[in-house]
């Protein structure tokens, strides 16, 4: 499972750096590096089209994993770059960014998007597979989520925009509901199908989320 | 005052519902002359919401109009634009105003309509939608409150007979009649033998059923839709038929083509009824029901 990212636009990087002219840039050598996003490679190309555009880097690394509590300790390694530089422009999923945000007070600014909780179908091929919605459903629906592979969420069936499996949006992507019938079928439990299913708690963990484990 | 569209459906008389698109925007005297055209020859003139995902004036405010012209309005609500409170509140707003009937359905997709970066609500599904309805008749709002007044609804639902698969879509038709659907209006149909074989299952359940007839105006139109829209589909001999039409004749063949099959449906017994859809043509509804020799009806 990996967080799947893409780069945003150079006019919507530089417009975010306005101001900003001495940049530190860190990638990520986990789910971006996989996604091809802000591996080494990357970081290296965005290092030039910045310095193409004016602005000065001072230093740049890859962080073996940016979300994790190991990354104070890999930063600290380049205190000497990353004291000179205005900013940190951050080539990982939103979780790096808010992790580098808060070491030492310089702004972190995201040069990807983080699209969703994915995992990879075929090489460069990504699917989302969690909403995080706080109630998993995959019990009576055969291990497929109507959260994320219905383009709705609907719960009790497919809608009338389904056809010949495919959904209303995207002729090429499965129609969740079907998947899911068939699945069922296969399994002998439709009578999980047949069930009503209530609507979903949007509130399990009011925003902002937050949760203490034993 | 004509009678309830329940009342209607209750009398086991072969039932006839229209339907009319609201105005993007606030001139609404073609919605008007439509509801005038339509209010004393249906039993129910349904107002589509927001139809496609194209941002309208509201079907609520469009049922509004149809009870200041002493119609039967039928309000359809999707749930992909508003979240529980926002479709209790207009449920209950429609409930003081007369408004007695309601289609509950999913609604299309954001992306196909024409705000393409909204968001898309469906908290709700027409099934959860139909049993909120039940909650709020029972005097209940959907956080178990008590309704100071609760509501009454003729409820109902659709059902896409030509979906392939079928089968996903009939566990979903059961569960909208267990939910308390009391009439469907099924999605376009066109090749009667389809339809009838749809019947003979669907026939078992306690639900009144319309068919859907969307009014072919070119052939152009039959086989776009064939290509686009999910659950329609038009035989091969009604595209020749229209093909065939001498020029300028086209919507007239559509007219034909839709008022036979009315007359068909209604002489075999097919089904309860019919739904006719004009897709921005209503007055020659009217037309239609002289070729299925249903003028005059109500």
């Amino acid at each position: 499972m990996k967080s799947i990212t893409r780069q945003k636009p150079l006019e919507e990087i530089t417009q975010q750096l306005e101001g900003l002219h001495r940049l530190y840039l860190v990638g990520c050598g986990t789910c971006a590096t996989m996604t091809k996003t802000g591996g080494k490679e990357e970081v290296l190309a965005m290092k030039e089209r910045l310095q193409g555009a004016g602005k000065m880097i001072t230093g740049w690394t890859v962080i073996p994993t940016a979300c994790d509590t190991m990354t104070e300790a890999s930063l600290a390694e380049n205190n000497g770059a990353i004291q000179s530089a205005d900013c940190f422009l951050v080539m990982s999923c939103a979780l790096g960014v808010q992790k580098i945000a808060s070491y030492n007070g310089k702004p972190a600014i995201p040069a990807l998007d983080t699209l969703f909780i994915g995992v990879e179908d075929s090489p460069g091929y990504f699917h989302e597979v969690c909403d995080q919605c706080g109630h998993c459903v995959l019990g009576y629906t055969a291990g497929i989520c109507p959260i994320t592979a219905c383009h709705k969420g609907l719960m009790n069936g497919p809608c009338g925009g389904t056809n010949n499996g495919k959904c209303e949006i995207d002729k090429n992507r499965d129609c969740a509901w079907t998947l899911i019938y068939n699945r069922l079928k296969e399994q002998g439990r439709l009578d999980l199908m047949k069930k009503y299913q209530p609507p979903r708690n949007s509130q399990i963990v009011p925003r902002p989320r937050v949760a203490k484990v034993a | 005052m004509k009678q309830g569209f329940r009342e209607a459906l209750k009398s086991g008389k072969f039932i006839i519902t229209s339907e009319i698109g609201p105005p993007k925007g606030t001139n609404l005297d073609k919605m008007r002359h439509h509801i005038e055209i339509l209010k004393d020859r249906v039993d129910g003139i349904n107002v589509t919401d927001h139809q496609s995902s194209v941002m309208r004036f509201p079907s609520l405010g469009g049922c509004l109009e149809i009870k200041e012209h002493d119609g039967e309005p039928i309000l359809q609500m999707t749930c992909r634009d508003r979240n529980q409170m926002a479709l209790q509140a207009d449920l209950l707003l429609a409930y003081t105003r007369g408004i007695r009937n309601v289609l509950c359905l999913t609604g299309d997709a954001v992306p196909v309509g024409d705000h393409k970066h909204a968001k898309g609500v469906f908290e709700f599904d027409s099934v959860q939608l139909l049993r909120a309805i039940k909650q709020m008749e029972s005097g209940k709002d959907m956080g178990g409150n008590d309704l100071e007044g609760a509501v009454e609804f003729c409820a109902g639902a659709i059902v896409t007979p030509e979906a392939k698969p079928i089968e996903p879509q009939l566990i979903k038709f059961e569960k909208k009649i267990e939910a308390g659907a009391e009439f469907i209006q099924t999605q376009a149909i066109y090749d009667l033998d389809n339809f009838a074989r749809f019947m003979k299952s669907a026939r078992q359940y306690p639900v009144k059923i319309l068919a859907g007839i969307v009014l072919l105006v070119s052939a152009k139109m039959a086989k776009y839709m064939n290509e686009n829209v999910p659950g329609i589909f038009v035989p091969q001999n009604l595209i020749d038929e229209l093909a065939g039409a001498p020029k300028g004749q086209a919507l007239n063949k559509g007219i034909e083509i839709a008022g036979r099959m009315i007359k068909t449906i209604k002489d075999e017994n097919l089904c309860d009824g019919v739904h006719i859809m004009a897709i921005g043509r209503e007055e020659v509804v009217p037309d239609i029901l002289a070729v299925a020799g249903l003028n005059g009806h109500v």
